[in-house]
């Protein structure tokens, strides 16, 4: 039975990674599982120096997920590339960064100061305010997602995965756009933008008002998002939104996409991303499945 | 050592208004939890994802047992309340740093649903043991606190003890100590930090703030730090893995 997939070719041991943000540098979790367990971590988004993130209160539950303004708090990419990068490089897993900037500058400084790190992929979180075009997030106008992939691209050694947007119209065109602009993979859905008030104290229940919506809530959306894009380019695809156990994960890969990360449900379950791996190849020795590659798209 | 574990109920039992307490078998976080540490509970409903986290109350280690005293404010922690001997509840623990015991005469001060980890540290304090219990009007874990200290009680009503809150009870009982340890809403921690920075005395508190992991990975449940914090590098002290339990001068409020 094969589990190995291949991304811009980087090959994993099993499709099943974390969602940027839900796991840290993988340390804390470590604590629960070997992470050698899961064919990649993806970490929390760095930029060029510490951001300190937003004020709190900073995640708020709703109905079968949440919403989280942290405000991407993370130390920069000096103190991440000392002390992250070592810690990762002892567990048998691929290691993806998470790279997010305020300007197309920014990221690719960190984008150039990751490219001689034994780093496999790299990540770029598209969904960031530009602060120098009024603060529309790159991911939300195709001409700035283009122009953006095709600068990291400049500066990157390694493949490049645009984490693409929900909060669109049109996510297809946001894909044709990175494809155009030498994105080797594709990774969505990140959040939806969404509200909640807290009726009693009559105020927001997060400090920034708004915040990305995750969990279980938003995987129909995501598997739609997911089976667009595919049938849209030809880049290999990072399906996510939602994905708590193997039938959540099969959904997005028979949806089109060749590998898969686990987010909120970390929070909810720490064991939640390896339970996903091993719930693939139950689901494959009940199926009698030799490669999960069959099942990437399966269902047209 | 944290672990996730499917914990026995052994008695639920409503101590007050909207508030409950609850003895659960463990099969290690008994063993490995200390005073000022909390667990983090699952709800049995998927559409709730989050795990509440609620403060340790008792230890009874040998036993391999915990005892959990908290505050229905939603749904889940309603959920928590219809439990019954005999039912199972996820919980992941012991998570937090705790208290440090210290051997000087002290403060234990305890606002609301911020009086239950008292119990467990007057319990296990070998050194003078003043509790400050404050609470709005209805009185709960009185009997314990008793056993395992000298008990003065401030009620917003004054229909128990002193009339006004903790601050006021230490005023009229003419108390004084050489360390504090507290626990309560945010505006208490603010004069207790005050009292203490005014007079000198190591004060630890202990803090809230919404959590989703609860393990120190998602970065929701920070607080203002005066030095850099070890994990990002700015000054962002993390509740649930950094704390709970801060040293005043530590943190601002």
């Amino acid at each position: 039975m094969n589990t190995k997939v291949t991304l811009a070719g980087v090959e994993l041991k099993n499709p099943v990674m974390t969602a940027s943000g839900t796991f840290g540098s993988g340390a804390e979790y470590s604590e629960f599982y070997d992470l050698s367990a899961l064919g990649a971590v993806v970490t929390k988004g760095v930029a060029n120096v510490p951001w300190p993130g937003n004020p709190t209160p900073r995640i708020a539950e709703t109905r079968g997920g949440m919403l989280n303004a942290i405000g991407l708090q993370n130390p920069g990419i000096d103190v991440f590339v000392k002390r992250d990068i070592p810690y990762l490089q002892k567990y048998d897993t691929r290691i993806i960064v998470n790279v997010c900037g305020k300007t197309t500058e920014d990221y690719c400084a960190v984008v150039e100061k990751l490219a001689d790190e034994p780093v496999d992929l790299l990540e770029i979180n598209v969904s960031c305010p530009n602060v120098k075009e009024g603060g529309i997030a790159f991911g939300q106008n195709p001409q700035a997602l283009e122009a953006i992939t095709r600068e990291v691209k400049k500066y990157a050694k390694q493949p490049i995965i645009m984490k693409l947007s929900p909060n669109v119209t049109d996510i297809t065109e946001m894909a044709r756009a990175a494809e155009a602009g030498g994105a080797d993979v594709l990774s969505l859905i990140n959040t939806l933008t969404g509200m909640k008030i807290d009726i009693h104290r009559r105020t927001f229940a997060i400090a920034n008002k708004t915040g990305g919506m995750s969990g279980p809530a938003v995987k129909p959306v995501a598997v739609r998002m997911v089976y667009q894009v595919a049938n849209a380019v030809r880049l290999p695809i990072i399906g996510m939104g939602g994905i708590c156990n193997a039938d959540d994960a099969m959904e997005f890969i028979l949806a089109g996409a060749t590998a898969v990360s686990v987010g909120t449900a970390n929070f909810a379950n720490p064991f939640a991303a390896k339970e996903v791996a091993e719930g693939i190849e139950a689901y494959m020795k009940r199926y009698g499945v030799e490669d999960i590659q069959e099942l990437v798209g399966a269902v047209k | 050592m944290k672990s996730r574990e499917f914990a026995a109920v052994i008695e639920q039992k409503k101590i007050a208004t909207d508030t409950y307490s609850m003895w659960i078998q463990t099969e290690q976080i008994a063993k490995d939890a200390r005073p000022g540490q909390f667990i983090s509970v699952y709800t049995k409903d998927d559409s709730r994802m989050l795990p509440r986290p609620i403060s340790i109350c008792e230890i009874d280690r040998e036993a391999g047992k915990l005892r959990i005293v908290y505050r229905v404010v939603g749904q889940g922690t309603d959920e928590f309340s219809r439990l019954q001997a005999g039912d199972t509840i996820e919980i992941l623990g012991p998570l937090g740093n705790g208290f440090p015991l210290k051997e000087k005469k002290a403060f234990l001060m305890g606002g609301g649903i911020g009086v239950p980890p008292m119990v467990q540290l007057a319990k296990e304090l070998d050194c003078e043991v003043q509790i400050i219990a404050g609470y709005r009007d209805e009185l709960f874990l009185t009997e314990e606190l008793s056993a395992a200290g000298k008990l003065y009680i401030a009620t917003e009503d004054g229909s128990a003890g002193t009339k006004g809150n903790v601050m006021d009870a230490i005023r009229e009982n003419g108390l004084s100590a050489d360390i504090i340890y507290a626990c309560g809403p945010k505006p208490m921690l603010r004069a207790i930090k005050a009292y203490a920075e005014e007079n000198n005395i190591e004060c630890y508190i202990s803090m809230e703030e919404k959590m989703a992991c609860g393990i120190g990975a998602c970065l929701a449940c920070v607080c203002q730090s005066k030095e850099v914090d070890e994990h990002t590098h700015v000054h962002n002290k993390r509740i649930c893995k950094d704390g709970p339990v801060f040293l005043s001068t530590e943190v601002e409020l």
